[in-house]
């Protein structure tokens, strides 16, 4: 139940490898924040960093305006649930939950008292005399959580929590997570994943971390709908947006490009006089496109080959312009489009636009 | 021919002899016995394979037959014969005669003084030695100096310790380093802190230690580990009162200062010094399966108990200690075992002499020297139950160790 404060927060190793700086963020009491990145992007890192497990090498970390830095983890007020559960094989579940309130010196009535309040908490009532080993996956990892839910911290954090459980469980303990969030409004939880879904679905705020830096934060939504650059564009959502270059032919509250694929795109995003002529990428979703026989396109396509899921059919689209992974996603199923030309529009509200990988939304 | 040149042949031979069976008699069995091909394939494929296991195990179980098994029951029988009146059976009489022997009495007692003393310092060490040389930069290379007395034979480590161990008179050089050490001392204040002052601090440590652990396992009730844990609390009480005894004795003892010790020949103080020598080997043991067993513990085990709040004792004890156990027992058993075997460094050391003897030593004395097969028999007999059931509960930690 806190605020955190990261200023200008690196991370160096051996003196010259540099795998995180200047990352600066602010958390606010309640709020969920999941940070996620392509694998090696430094999330985890910045995770082990706020815990302690990590050192600081450069900037400062704050925890509600008390620095940090060079407080021991346990100290910090925090909590932590490991990728691989962490628990420990030699303790029964309810040592396990109580070995940092029995290193706090708490009363065995307090520890007893904790205890049996998590276990409520995550149905875990008839497994506190049983080892670890004797568990399914789903209830070691309901164990790691209740071990943090004990010491009451000021913040969670959780590694990549659902990443050793199978798929099912993990929708089951993702929304499990959610619950729990909901019933402790007040605390503070940081979350690392490389799942979108968990991302877009439990996150207050998203933390996209990408070249050592934040690319970008937001809402699930502002990231989905407005992203600040051509990387958090591609990174979120599934399959990635379509960038297709050209050059801004029409300025205004409506912009229009001429593709260099041939068609011509408006996007809802303003520009001024001054842009006219610049080279751009405009972005769209593959769900954003939609399929016409007017004149008035955004490209125009050879299906190469298509992929019919059921609720939608993913269309994959010979070179356009000079890219050559354009995706479509039209709801049904549509596999007699392959090997057919389709002409593609969108809303205008939906296209994004892009100069120097940057979004003219955000100038 | 020269001996060493006899002695590389023998190698080749051997070595080649096991290689020409091993190659040999498996062509034999695919290609003669059962080939692989004709109307039979399959079967015979599946027959040579069942065949094959035996062929290998064949020279090895002829050998253990041979030089364990059939020794076993020859050494039983003769320890029931007496060989003066004709290999006569004579029952027990053997076992009786020892048991009259004050030398088996002190062979036995010394023995379990080695069982209990060498394998915990050893194991104690090789742990201590395991989790610090993991955490320094050159630990690796201290790793390779623990490790190293384990390449010596025990009468090599026997002869070191001689010298270390050896007299010479007053006015000459003392070549021995534990008696060139004590002539330092003149019983100056030097002398106090190092040989009265510092050991009596350890000894009021051990005092604390013990009390502090006694009180620890005579409180918890735990249903049925409560007899087990109240005979280690009485233990470790006697422990305590011992230590405050030669506390006392410590500071009103006369020591011999500037007159050089005959180490070897102060009873009790002598059998010290002989396990001091199978600890120097056996740490090495011990650190490097210790070692093994700390690497193998997950991280985020330990990260996981610092988020916690454990310190670094807390970390050791309570999170790393209790993952290895099962390997901590296993070392502690395959040294016991080692320990109720020693023989070399004894004979070679004192052969028994100044109260040192133990049983590996008191059956050679018996079988060889004094002639008395019976007796030797006995005592051959005798350490063989010792070592039975240590060697089953060792091979069951070790099987128990390698399915988990």
């Amino acid at each position: 139940m806190a605020d955190l404060k990261l200023i200008d927060v690196g991370k160096t190793y051996g003196g010259s490898i540099e795998v995180l700086k200047d990352i600066n963020l602010d958390i606010k009491q309640g709020e969920l924040i999941v940070f996620v990145g392509p694998s090696g992007c430094g999330k985890s890192t910045l995770l082990r960093m706020i815990a302690g497990l990590e050192k600081i090498t450069g900037g400062e970390l704050q925890i509600d305006g008390q620095v940090v830095n060079d407080v021991p983890p346990a100290q910090r007020g925090i909590a932590m649930v490991f990728q691989s559960y962490a628990l420990y094989p030699h303790m029964t579940v309810r040592d396990n939950m109580s070995f940092a309130l029995k290193l706090a010196k708490k009363t065995p009535a307090e520890i007893e008292a904790a205890v049996s309040n998590a276990a409520k908490i995550l149905q875990l009532d008839e497994y506190l005399d049983r080892l670890p080993k004797a568990l399914s996956g789903g209830q070691r990892q309901r164990v790691a959580i209740g071990r943090s839910i004990v010491r009451d911290p000021r913040v969670y954090l959780f590694d990549e929590p659902l990443s050793n459980l199978d798929a099912a469980l993990r929708v089951a303990t993702r929304i499990e997570i959610a619950q729990l969030k909901e019933s402790m409004p007040e605390s503070t939880m940081i979350y690392v994943t490389h799942d979108q879904v968990e991302a877009m679905t439990l996150a207050t705020r998203i933390v996209v971390l990408a070249n050592k830096g934040i690319a970008q934060v937001g809402t699930p939504l502002e990231l989905y709908e407005r992203p600040e650059n051509e990387f958090v564009a591609q990174f979120i959502g599934s399959p990635a947006m379509n960038l297709l270059s050209g050059k801004i032919t029409e300025t205004g509250a409506i912009t229009t490009v001429a593709l260099d694929g041939g068609g011509s795109a408006k996007t809802a995003v303003s520009t001024q006089a001054a842009d006219k002529g610049l080279q751009v990428n405009i972005g769209v979703r593959p769900e954003d496109l939609i399929e016409t026989t007017g004149k008035d396109f955004v490209f125009e396509g050879t299906v190469k080959f298509t992929e019919a899921l059921g609720e939608v059919t993913l269309l994959y689209f010979d070179k356009v312009g000079d890219n050559d992974s354009v995706i479509g996603k039209l709801p049904g199923i549509h596999m007699d489009l392959r090997g057919t030309s389709v002409r593609m529009k969108a809303n205008p509200s939906k296209v994004q636009i892009f100069h120097d990988g940057q979004s003219l939304h955000y100038r | 021919m020269h001996p060493a040149l006899q002695g590389i042949v023998t190698i080749f031979l051997g070595v080649g002899g096991c290689l020409a069976y091993f190659y040999f008699s498996n062509q034999f069995i695919d290609k003669v016995l059962f080939p692989a091909k004709g109307v039979n394939a399959g079967r015979n494929i599946n027959r040579a394979n069942i065949v094959r296991p035996w062929l290998f195990l064949a020279p090895a179980l002829f050998a253990l037959s041979l030089y364990l098994a059939y020794p076993v029951f020859a050494t039983l029988w003769y320890s029931l014969t007496d060989r003066d009146k004709g290999n006569a059976f004579v029952g027990l009489a053997n076992y009786y005669q020892m048991m009259d022997d004050p030398k088996f009495w002190e062979a036995l007692k010394n023995n379990m003084l080695w069982l209990i003393i060498v394998p915990a310092a050893s194991t104690a060490f090789g742990l201590l030695a395991a989790q610090l040389t993991d955490r320094i930069g050159w630990g690796s290379i201290a790793k390779s100096m623990i490790f190293m007395p384990m390449a010596i034979s025990f009468v090599g480590a026997a002869v070191i310790f001689k010298l270390i161990y050896d007299t010479r008179p007053a006015d000459a050089n003392q070549i021995g380093a534990l008696n060139a050490v004590w002539m330092q001392f003149n019983g100056g204040v030097g002398s106090f802190i190092l040989l009265r002052a510092l050991p009596a601090a350890f000894l009021a440590f051990l005092t604390v230690g013990s009390l502090w652990l006694a009180t620890i396992m005579i409180k918890g009730f735990s249903s049925f580990t409560t007899i087990l844990r109240s005979l280690f609390g009485v233990v470790l009480i006697g422990v305590a009162v011992s230590s405050i005894a030669s506390i006392y004795g410590l500071f009103t003892a006369t020591l011999p200062y500037g007159e050089p010790q005959t180490w070897l020949t102060m009873p009790f103080w002598n059998s010290i010094l002989l396990m001091i020598v199978l600890i120097w080997i056996q740490t090495g043991f011990a650190m490097v399966i210790l070692s093994a067993a700390l690497r193998g513990i997950p991280e985020e085990t330990v990260e996981a108990a610092i988020v916690d709040g454990a310190n670094p004792f807390q970390v050791f004890f309570k999170i790393k200690m209790p993952q290895i156990a099962g390997t901590i027992v296993v070392v502690w058993t395959t040294i016991t075992l080692t320990v109720l075997k020693v023989f070399d460094i004894v004979f070679a050391m004192t052969n028994g002499q100044w109260e040192t003897q133990v049983l590996a030593n008191y059956m050679f004395d018996k079988l060889f020297r004094g002639n008395d097969w019976g007796v030797g028999s006995a005592a051959a007999i005798v350490i063989m139950l010792l070592v039975t059931p240590i060697l089953m509960w060792n091979v069951y930690n070790v099987r128990k160790e390698m399915r988990s």
